[in-house]
């Protein structure tokens, strides 16, 4: 009986749980579909599937043009940041020399840097390299956020490949160059996915810096544009266009996190545990 | 002779290790160590946003100066007092329940049954949602006239009135505490749980059939464990907490209930174009950052020589 009594207070806590953890965006998609007056009342189970917020989105905004500006950067931040974090991951990784934990150490302290402590200094680089309203601007700027994880993640994944695998090549007269390309990056492949989504969830999820460089909505990214979506008139609600946006950037999201689960969590744990 | 010539190869190796750090290296003293600076320069100047050019220094007048027998400046502004209480408040509240909630997460996980899969699954939901989207998705359920979250407390009779949760004073700086749980406990479990997995069996076979109360063998054996894990996830994110911006913007833009230093910086560098000012801000936000940071550090320190002795 107890036994009984406690397995359902188990089953009853996930429940509640999951309940909690999916809810929002349950309702985010719920409320996206409804149109007109729809949402104006509330209700737990959908009401109607309308995609009219769906397509307004897309024909009254240049959302399509915002999508296609995160993609671009985020894209261009992941390259750039896994190409200078793996060259830097083999000095710090494999190679002895003075100042390598200092180094590290430091590239650890810039993670702890607040955003907006370097905006204003950032702001007038921007506008000196002239990339004001240019997305250059974003991919130049969240090298800051980028850059310190993927070196630690991939400097304390390189440490952990055995001696001898560069030894022989460096036996064959192997240059370091062709010993990152040829073996270090073939070894590296899952750490280097793991990284690279990471820094691909923080170049899409980016608010401060796309809202202070960029200028026109057309070089806008997602969140930005999301966060500035007002109504049509002072009377007419947004949610509905809000939700609709939300749930088009979300999406893909969810499923890219769902299909790599594993390593998602291997990597955000790896350098806490370990550390 | 074979002494020389390793000697020469480690000299190249360590030639190849800068060459290669190099590029690394140059990006972030462009983007983090410049900035930086600057913005350190600036807060002691009357620089314009627009205009920075134009600037005149004026030494600590931005953070605090007395004139004619009147305190001026951010140190003397209640405004700034406010931000860093709420920012405390917001902190300190947020990362104590992410904790906890976070390791009963984290235990749940840990335990063996049916829809352990989709739990596990369910859990990086909220992490992988935008900030923002997150904030605009709350935002909706808390709104004051149309929202579920009212709905529900009316139906359930726990309200006798709908509430504004946003506009508030008293409650918005808790809303914004409640959404960020919600969004970053996840991470919070995620860590906790890498640690869980990570403990040796034997132990619990041993409380098991000396038939201890799971409670008891949660306090006294599993916490001792996890300490460790548990205070770096407070540290990485009482940091993170700190800094808070995305949140507090898009759900309050720049109310005083809700302002944070990062808000508030922020304001007063874009909003009012006043570099000189706003960067003192800025300034200001790193500085006691880098303090907790500091005492988190040695808090870690002495975390681990306790645990060596």
């Amino acid at each position: 009986m107890m036994a009984l009594a406690r397995a359902v207070a188990f089953r009853l806590l996930v429940a509640a749980l999951l309940a909690y953890l999916l809810f929002p965006f349950y309702y985010a998609v719920i409320t996206s579909m409804k149109g007109g007056s729809a949402i104006f009342s509330v209700d737990y189970w959908p009401s109607q599937i309308d995609f009219s917020n769906y397509a307004r989105i897309f024909s009254e905004q240049p959302f399509a043009l915002n999508m296609l500006n995160s993609v671009l950067v985020a894209f261009a931040v992941v390259a750039l940041s896994l190409l200078l974090g793996l060259t830097a991951a083999f000095s710090l990784g494999r190679i002895r020399f003075r100042g390598r934990n200092a180094l590290l150490f430091a590239v650890l302290a810039v993670s702890m840097f607040p955003q907006v402590a370097v905006l204003s200094g950032m702001f007038e680089l921007v506008r000196a390299f002239g990339l004001y309203n240019s997305l250059l601007s974003l991919v130049f700027s969240y090298m800051i956020f980028t850059l310190p994880f993927t070196v630690w993640v991939l400097t304390s994944f390189m440490r952990e490949l055995p001696h001898e695998i560069e030894e022989a090549a460096i036996m064959d007269g192997a240059g370091p160059w062709t010993l990152v390309v040829r073996i270090f990056l073939p070894l590296l492949w899952p750490a280097m996915v793991t990284t690279g989504l990471l820094a691909f969830i923080v170049a899409w999820n980016e608010f401060l810096f796309a809202l202070t460089f960029i200028l026109s909505n057309e070089q806008r990214t997602v969140p930005v544009a999301i966060a500035l979506i007002t109504g049509g008139s002072e009377f007419e609600l947004p949610w509905g266009g809000i939700m609709a946006a939300s749930v088009t950037v979300t999406l893909p999201l969810i499923v890219l996190v769902l299909v790599f689960q594993r390593r998602l969590v291997a990597g955000l744990t790896a350098g806490a545990v370990k550390g | 002779m074979a002494a020389a010539a390793h000697d020469s190869l480690t000299r190249a190796r360590v030639r190849t290790a800068w060459l290669f750090l190099a590029p690394m290296l140059l990006v972030l003293a462009i983007v983090a160590l410049w900035p930086l600076a600057r913005t350190l320069l600036l807060s002691l100047t009357d620089a314009s946003l627009g205009n920075a050019g134009a600037a005149r220094f004026v030494g600590f007048e931005n953070y605090l100066v007395k004139e004619d027998g009147v305190w001026y400046g951010l140190l003397a502004d209640p405004l700034w007092w406010l931000a860093l209480r709420n920012t405390l408040t917001f902190a300190f509240v947020s990362v104590a329940a992410e904790v906890v909630l976070g390791t009963l997460i984290a235990l749940i996980l840990n335990a063996r049954f049916r829809f352990r899969g989709m739990m596990r699954a369910a859990v990086l939901v909220p992490w992988a949602i935008p900030t923002v989207v997150s904030a605009k998705m709350w935002a909706w359920m808390l709104h004051d006239q149309f929202g579920i979250v009212n709905d529900l407390l009316l139906r359930l009779g726990l309200i006798g009135a709908p509430l504004a949760w946003l506009a508030n004073a008293d409650l918005a700086l808790w809303s914004v505490i409640a959404v960020d749980v919600w969004k970053t406990t996840p991470f919070v479990a995620l860590l906790v749980l890498a640690a869980l997995q990570m403990l040796p069996e034997d132990c619990y076979e041993a409380a098991r059939v000396d038939g201890i109360h799971p409670v008891k063998v949660f306090f006294f054996v599993t916490l001792p464990l996890i300490r460790p894990a548990l205070i770096v996830a407070v540290i990485f994110r009482f940091l993170d907490a700190m800094r808070v911006f995305d949140l507090v913007y898009v759900m309050t833009g720049n109310a005083d209930a809700t302002l944070t230093l990062s808000v508030h910086a922020r304001q007063i560098l874009v909003d009012f174009q006043d570099a000189g000012s706003g960067s003192a801000a800025s300034v200001l936000l790193f500085v006691v950052i880098a303090l907790l940071s500091v005492l988190c550090l040695l808090a870690m320190r002495g975390e681990v020589l306790g645990r060596r002795q």
